[in-house]
């Protein structure tokens, strides 16, 4: 089922939480909603479930006016970061709640209930947890039977707020390689909420960067990475480094007052200057990462660092130490002036 | 202790003869201040032997208020159940003005000394109060009869139940309930099968206390009652009438009847505390 959000806006107060949203979820999507703490992604989230209701805008599930469906009619599964899992019901209990409480004339039998709930346990991986109550479960086991009870009312939407939060990074990694597995399977429009950007571009199709309740770029996780929209999208998203036209003029070419974006992994270094722009600068740091070597350098007198990401072959190639001196010039960067985005090629 | 690691230092273990001592000290100040009354209630009673305990309880005076007692405790328990659920509901679900006024309305009761809550029912209802003269047009006797006994009971033990539930349910929070809804559950359902079973612990302990209050109470019914007996008179007024009668075995017999209701509503409060830890229901007013 397609989701189309139009203007929507929402206040708490005098706080505007959601400013001006448009948004359109193609079905079958993989949805993710980044962006920073208090950017409006769990509110959007939340309006869509039908458990908050918008100021104003419109809301389509399947070109098909959404607002005057509640949450309970909307068909739609809600999975919370903190599970919420019925605490006094076991494992096979929560899983069947969404059955049991049907109308009498669509609620299914208590052996069809039983197949069902076995199903579903059996699709998480979980069925030998059937008879066990939630606060004797793992958290990451809690949240595959929190998804399992979303999927039994069989939902036309999966709505998946934060839901790997609250696990540590092991079990999460696991689960969110599990959930896109899943995706795959089963092909429900889903959208997830998340802060965190390595799992919105590991997991998602589309990325939505949301900032201060706005949408600041809707793209394919290659999208927002390489052809961030905004200033913002390119901060919040992988490292970059700052290059302020007062500065570093030749880089921000023609612009007066602009700042142009790096990211480390598109800077080169020589020991001779590669023509006229490049920027003489002092090794500082070298620090090997595991697989990559990252250089800080900086320029003469100055004490903030440009942090330079190359592979190892890289850099044994022409390896320096601390203290040298060498010249520095992007392969790529973005240059931003009031609001304005531009891409250079430095070649 | 076995399982003390070699390592341990003696000095942090607690000295034996202190710990032996304050145990004394608190066993002897319960025995004086509580085994000895409650023992002293049941010797008095039972002082001229079974026949005239008996005597005392089967006497239509005391079948009286042991009737109008439950009557009271029947209607003033469901009421504060039903309030103390919806107040309670309220106050943790939802964001709204005046919410910490409402609250501290719900403590009132508590602050308020009984004799004087017994007062402004009175004021508001008696002969001379606000809407006497309109109950006295319209033929209705609230003060000095059952009815203001039963409104003045309410008010004694509204608190009770809402004050147990408000910080338990917003301990829980609503994702259970959201979690309900979102799978098609409605009100009812999710109110039957999801907060209400969160809450049936806490919610017992409440109604043991409010039950135990509501047939205890003194101050306030004492004010609207109007002592007559076989009429408005509730265990506790019945015992002082008779102990100011200078009848003691009577007065001490039926004072045995509500120290049985103590000891009953001690047991079954412990026992669901005990079921309630069990369960993992924290209980907030639990001491």
């Amino acid at each position: 089922m397609s989701i189309t959000v139009e203007n929507l806006n929402k206040h708490f107060g005098a706080y505007k939480a959601l400013d001006d949203i448009n948004l359109a979820v193609n079905s079958g999507e993989l949805i993710a909603l980044l962006g920073p703490s208090g950017c409006g992604k769990t509110s959007l989230l939340r309006i869509i479930g039908g458990l908050e209701v918008a100021d104003s805008g419109k809301l389509l599930f399947h070109g098909e006016d959404g607002a005057q469906h509640d949450a309970r009619e909307r068909n739609v599964g809600f999975v919370f970061q903190h599970y919420a899992l019925f605490r006094h019901m076991t494992v096979f209990e929560n899983v069947a709640f969404g059955l049991r409480v049907k109308p009498r004339g669509q609620r299914p039998n208590e052996a069809e209930i039983s197949r069902r709930v076995h199903e579903l346990l059996n699709l998480v991986q979980l069925d030998w947890l059937h008879d066990r109550y939630p606060a004797q479960l793992s958290g990451g086991q809690r949240q595959r039977i929190a998804l399992a009870r979303a999927l039994a009312v069989e939902p036309k939407i999966l709505l998946l707020d934060e839901p790997f939060g609250a696990l540590d990074a092991q079990v999460r990694k696991e689960l969110r390689r599990w959930l896109r597995r899943l995706h795959d399977e089963l092909r429900i429009t889903s959208i997830f909420v998340t802060h965190d950007q390595e799992e919105a571009l590991e997991v998602a199709d589309r990325v939505v960067v949301m900032n201060k309740g706005r949408i600041e770029q809707t793209g394919t996780p290659d999208e927002v990475y390489t052809a961030p929209a905004t200033p913002f999208v390119y901060r919040f998203i992988g490292n970059v480094n700052l290059f302020h036209s007062r500065d570093h003029a030749p880089w921000t070419n023609e612009y007066a007052d602009a700042i142009a974006y790096v990211r480390p992994h598109d800077i080169d270094i020589s020991a001779s200057p590669q023509d006229g722009t490049a920027l003489p600068v002092e090794v500082r740091l070298v620090r090997r990462v595991g697989s990559v070597v990252r250089v800080d350098v900086a320029v003469n007198g100055s004490s903030e660092f440009i942090e330079i990401e190359m592979s190892r072959e890289r850099f044994d190639a022409a390896p320096m130490a601390n203290g040298n001196r060498v010249y520095i010039l992007p392969r790529r960067l973005h240059v931003f002036e009031k609001g304005v985005k531009n891409e250079l090629s430095a070649a | 202790m076995a399982s003390r690691l070699p390592g341990q230092r003696i000095s942090t273990r607690k000295s034996a003869p202190v710990t032996l001592l304050l145990i004394a000290v608190a066993l002897i100040y319960l025995l004086l201040f509580l085994g000895l009354p409650l023992v002293a209630v049941f010797a008095n009673a039972l002082g001229k032997g079974w026949g005239l305990y008996w005597e005392a309880l089967k006497e239509p005076d005391a079948w009286s208020a042991i009737g109008l007692t439950f009557i009271a405790a029947a209607i003033a328990v469901p009421a504060n159940l039903a309030f103390g659920i919806a107040a309670s509901w309220a106050v943790a679900r939802f964001e709204f003005r005046g919410k910490s006024l409402l609250v501290t309305l719900i403590d009132l009761p508590f602050a308020v000394s009984p004799v004087v809550s017994g007062l402004i029912y009175v004021l508001l209802f008696g002969a001379q109060g606000w809407f006497g003269p309109w109950l006295q047009a319209h033929d209705i006797k609230l003060i000095f009869a059952v009815p203001g006994i039963v409104l003045a009971t309410i008010f004694v033990t509204l608190p009770f139940i809402a004050r147990e539930l408000i910080p338990l349910m917003q301990a829980q929070g609503r994702e259970e309930e959201e979690a309900a809804v979102s799978l098609g559950a409605s009100g009812w359902q999710t109110f039957r099968r999801v907060t209400l079973p969160n809450i049936k612990w806490g919610l017992l302990y409440g109604v043991i206390l409010c039950n135990a209050r509501a047939m205890g109470e003194f101050g306030a019914v004492s004010v609207v009652s109007g002592h007559i007996r076989g009429m408005t008179n509730t265990l506790p007024l019945h015992v002082e009438i008779l102990y100011n009668e200078y009848n003691f075995v009577a007065a001490f017999a039926v004072a045995s009847l509500l120290a049985l209701l103590a000891l009953v509503t001690l047991v079954a409060k412990s026992l669901v505390e005990w079921r309630a830890r069990r369960s993992g229901e924290p209980l907030q007013g639990a001491h």
